[in-house]
């Protein structure tokens, strides 16, 4: 804790620049959540681009985004939304088409239709979905705990979430519903470090008398610090094979959850806690004659 | 303070490893490929059953096995090759001679039946795995009320006529029945009488100063009843278009008020399946009206003569057909595709029901010598930009296809002629068959993934797991050493039962779930790392071995828990408000967290307590 202040700035200096380039550079949300179509398929030998962006361009798609995807087998096509088009016959028009400038079979990979009224919809579902995560939570762990921990969890969670967020604004990402499940994900997890910490945090408090807040607190972070990297480096090693194995299509999820899993690490340490210091928690909160957690110890 | 485990736990551990492992298995054996043969009015019989066995057997087609299942026979083959050999030909033997049979390509899991019998399956794999298609589909639900709304008005105003109610109009609109009267008086007596009759409908009055109107539309009841029947016949009517599509395991699901979710898995030709799922062709049967010269003159006025309308043929040339319709497509029953053999062009030969027949028969037997017009009537949708508002258009595309002299009287079984092709011939037949859906669907979502993708994504998700897997396996072992290979030991049989708790409730497995389980490998292992720090931070106090392991199981219990249940909070609430892929991520990361639980902290436990468990111990491999 004694890099508690660098700590903060460095929090809001992040946080800062992600709220900045989420206004201004904005998200690049894919069509999940704008509508649109998008039609990938498979050559049986490397393309060129140029021939498919002529061909669409004299059908009337010429803002239509053409580019390899994986391999230079494989091309992907994105339409953006648009409102007298928009209708799932379109993708039908373009495989017919770019069959008939192939010599060879084209494979039809995948298709992706989103109709402008569904994107609204998965928009605002997935919106309320983080929203009622997060009073779930809040709700959980006061219950549990108390106010001002369940307060300093959410605003970790806050601070993991828009930094991700921001990550993904900066070098424009495609953002799309599993990201949007990632930083879900990223919710939980970074709440189950922060839940772990806190936890002893109150262990602490009730065994430690003769020591200020913020000494105890520094003890307790101390004491998990060396279980939270570990676990980060597993899940580490498990979401870069995601990130370099899965494929393309899981591609922006495990970057969503190795940004997440990063930052969450490091707010569990720094944000949870000193917003729960800052906040006024002190031993007399915690000062509850619980003892379910000795009875339940025994699994 | 001896770490030892009591017998019944050992037992019970073992019960879960043993259970755990059959209903893991299933996913071991491939699948074959297969046909799926459906008859559509009878079940399928051991007669059936021995007529396609011969008749594969005199083609030497081999098949790895035949049997009944349920309603349909499953045929094996140990090839893709024989498989389509197969269908194309029972498709021209059972399928042309008559159409009562559907045959389906399928995978079909390669299950031992000792496996089946414990009800043992493999784990169902989305679309997103194993190839696909998935609609969401919107019933236009403002043309079904109007459709119904029509049919009212044209029962009232035979009503009106019967009870001698004087009236000068009736229009039906997409919300009501406007009825139009000469005088007050006439109006509000025909209200009383058309509220007595008509129980679903709320009656309104109106007037300009000239007319004097009643407006009708449906009550709240009445009208929730039509969405719903609407939307049912809808999904009847996709049924039966998708069982005509020969798809096996379709999924066809109502969501909301007003969609229906359609998936058909493995479909290759999802061209062809988007158009006839969502047409609306039908046919209308109508006298002509007038002569060649009225349609002339129709076509320059661009107005048609009262009681008729105004159709452009094909060639372009004008026709005048009678507003009223002889017998819709609702009244065809049976319908199929063939050459005309006079004209070598291809016909669509119709069945109608008993009451279209009659009025067929009828009108045809009252009009000989007249000529008569075939409409095709399909429905398009489109995007406009109204008030600044997105909004659906629909317009109703009208064709004449055919004028032909009424020569004899027609009744139950006629054909039609006068189609571009003989793919336009067989998909009317095969809508016809079908039925007509009641009210115009639009697809809002789709999301298809070719069988080379989904293959593909079966083999990089079980590559990156596997790879994830073993990264932590070593780690862990390295770390804590004979402790890291008891939580390895644990994780192990984490991932096998939340396979078989996949499969045995038949979860939709997922990319994204398979992105979930990958997660929960990393996070499993949380619970053990809590654990075994905790061991350590005691052994660093001074306590004996054996201490240390109970304080650290115990004093770690309650961190666990409290963390798993506040991720498996917002793994609910992810499950309740996310739709498709997320859902997918969250059940297997619900199933991760109850499993990892058990296998950690449990499953551990026993083990330690049975390396170090009543024993003299001096120092712990942690």
């Amino acid at each position: 804790m004694a890099l508690r202040k660098p700590a903060v700035l460095l929090s809001v200096a992040l946080m800062l620049v992600s709220i900045i380039s989420l206004v201004t550079l904005k998200l690049n949300v894919g069509i999940d959540f704008t509508g649109g179509s998008i039609i990938e398929v498979g050559y049986q030998q490397a393309v060129e681009l140029q021939p498919i962006r002529g061909a669409l361009e004299t059908q009337g798609f010429g803002d239509a985004i053409v580019q390899h995807f994986g391999s230079a087998n494989e091309v992907l096509i994105r339409l953006v939304p648009d409102t007298d088009k928009d209708k799932a016959e379109l993708s039908s028009q373009i495989i017919g088409l770019l069959q008939n400038i192939s010599d060879t079979p084209i494979d039809v990979r995948r298709v992706d239709f989103v109709g402008p009224q569904v994107g609204e919809e998965l928009t605002e579902d997935g919106g309320l979905a983080v929203l009622y995560a997060l009073i779930a939570i809040l709700i959980y762990v006061a219950f549990r705990f108390e106010y001002r921990f369940s307060l300093g969890a959410v605003a970790a969670l806050v601070h993991d979430v828009v930094i991700t967020l921001g990550f993904f604004s900066i070098f424009q990402l495609d953002f799309d519903l599993s990201v949007l499940a990632a930083i879900l994900a990223v919710i939980g997890y970074s709440l189950n470090d922060t839940i772990v910490v806190f936890d002893r945090v109150r262990e602490n408090f009730r065994k430690i008398r003769k020591k200020t807040s913020l000494e105890v607190i520094n003890i307790s972070i101390n004491q998990t610090i060396s279980r939270t990297l570990m676990t980060s480096f597993t899940t580490l090693l498990v979401l870069l094979s995601l990130f370099f194995l899965g494929g393309e299509v899981i591609h922006s999820f495990a970057l969503a959850l190795i940004i997440g899993v990063l930052v969450g690490t490091y707010s569990s340490i720094y944000v949870a806690t000193t917003s729960a210091l800052a906040l006024g928690i002190s031993r007399s909160d915690m000062l509850l004659p619980e003892k379910e957690g000795e009875e339940m110890a025994r699994p | 303070m001896v770490n030892r485990y009591a017998p019944w736990r050992y037992i019970l551990l073992l019960l879960v490893i043993v259970i755990g492992a059959i209903y893991a298995t299933p996913n071991l054996y491939g699948e074959n490929p297969a046909l799926q043969i459906s008859h559509r009015v009878n079940l399928a019989d051991e007669a059936e059953l021995g007529n396609i066995r011969g008749m594969l057997e005199s083609e030497g087609i081999e098949y790895l096995s035949m049997e009944l299942d349920g309603n349909n026979i499953l045929v094996r083959f140990d090839s893709e090759e024989k498989q389509l050999r197969a269908s194309t030909r029972l498709r021209e033997v059972l399928y042309d001679t008559d159409r009562r049979y559907s045959i389906a390509l399928n995978l079909a899991p390669a299950t031992p039946d000792w496996l089946t019998s414990l009800n043992a399956l493999p784990m169902y794999l989305g679309l997103d795995l194993r190839g696909g298609v998935h609609f969401l589909m919107e019933v236009d639900m403002e043309s079904a009320i109007e459709k119904s709304l029509q049919r009212a008005g044209g029962e009232m105003r035979a009503f009106m006529r019967e009870q001698k109610i004087r009236y000068q109009g009736v229009q039906a609109s997409t919300d009501n029945i406007s009825i139009r009267f000469g005088s007050v008086e006439a109006r509000d007596s025909a209200r009383l009488m058309l509220e007595e009759e008509y129980r679903d409908f709320e009656f309104g009055d109106s007037d300009d100063g000239r007319s004097w109107f009643i407006n009708i539309g449906f009550n709240q009841t009445a009208m929730a009843e039509e969405q719903r029947s609407a939307i049912e016949q809808n999904i009847s009517t996709l049924k039966n278009r998708v069982n005509e599509l020969g798809v096996a395991e379709p999924v066809i699901q109502r969501q909301g008020d007003d969609r229906v979710v359609v998936q058909l898995p493995g479909v290759q030709d999802t061209v062809r399946a988007k158009e006839i799922l969502g047409a609306t062709a039908t046919l209308e049967f109508r006298l002509v009206h007038g002569s060649f010269t009225d349609w002339i003159a129709a076509k320059d006025s661009g107005k048609a003569p009262i009681g008729s309308r105004l159709y452009i043929q094909s060639d372009g040339s004008p026709v005048l057909l009678k507003r009223n319709v002889i017998v819709t497509g609702d009244q065809i029953v049976g319908a199929a595709s063939g050459i005309d053999q006079q004209s070598g062009s291809p016909d669509v030969s119709i069945t109608m029901n008993s009451s279209g027949a009659d009025r067929m028969a009828k009108v045809t037997r009252e009009n000989i010598g007249k000529p008569m017009g075939v409409v095709f009537i399909e429905d398009k949708f489109d995007f406009r930009e109204i008030n600044g508002e997105r909004t659906r258009v629909r317009t109703t595309e009208s064709q004449v296809i055919n004028v032909a002299t009424i020569r004899d009287q027609l009744s139950k079984r006629f054909h039609i002629t006068g189609l571009d092709s003989t793919r336009e011939a067989r998909d009317l037949a095969l809508l016809l068959r079908a039925g007509a859906l009641r009210a115009p669907m639009v697809i809002v979502e789709e999301r298809t993934v070719g069988p080379s993708l989904g293959q593909e994504n079966i083999d990089r998700g079980f590559l990156s797991v596997m790879v994830g897997f073993v990264a932590v396996l070593l780690f862990m072992a390295v770390y804590y050493k004979v402790f890291g290979l008891v939580a390895n030991l644990a994780l192990a049989l984490n991932l096998v039962l939340m396979v078989a708790i996949l499969s045995l409730f038949q979860a939709t497995l997922t990319l994204p779930g398979i992105a979930g389980i990958v997660l929960t490998v990393g996070m499993a292992v949380d619970a053990n790392v809590l654990i075994f720090e905790r061991i350590r931070e005691e052994l660093r106090l001074g306590n004996t071995p054996q201490a240390s392991i109970f304080a650290g199981y115990s004093k770690a219990f309650g961190t666990i828990a409290d963390a798993n249940i506040t991720t498996f909070i917002a793994a609910i609430v992810l499950f309740g408000f996310g739709t498709g892929p997320i859902q997918g991520f969250a059940v297997t990361l619900m199933i991760g967290i109850a499993s990892s639980m058990f296998t950690a902290i449990f499953g551990t436990r026993a083990v330690i307590n049975l390396i170090y468990g009543g024993k003299q111990v001096s120092r712990l491999a942690i």
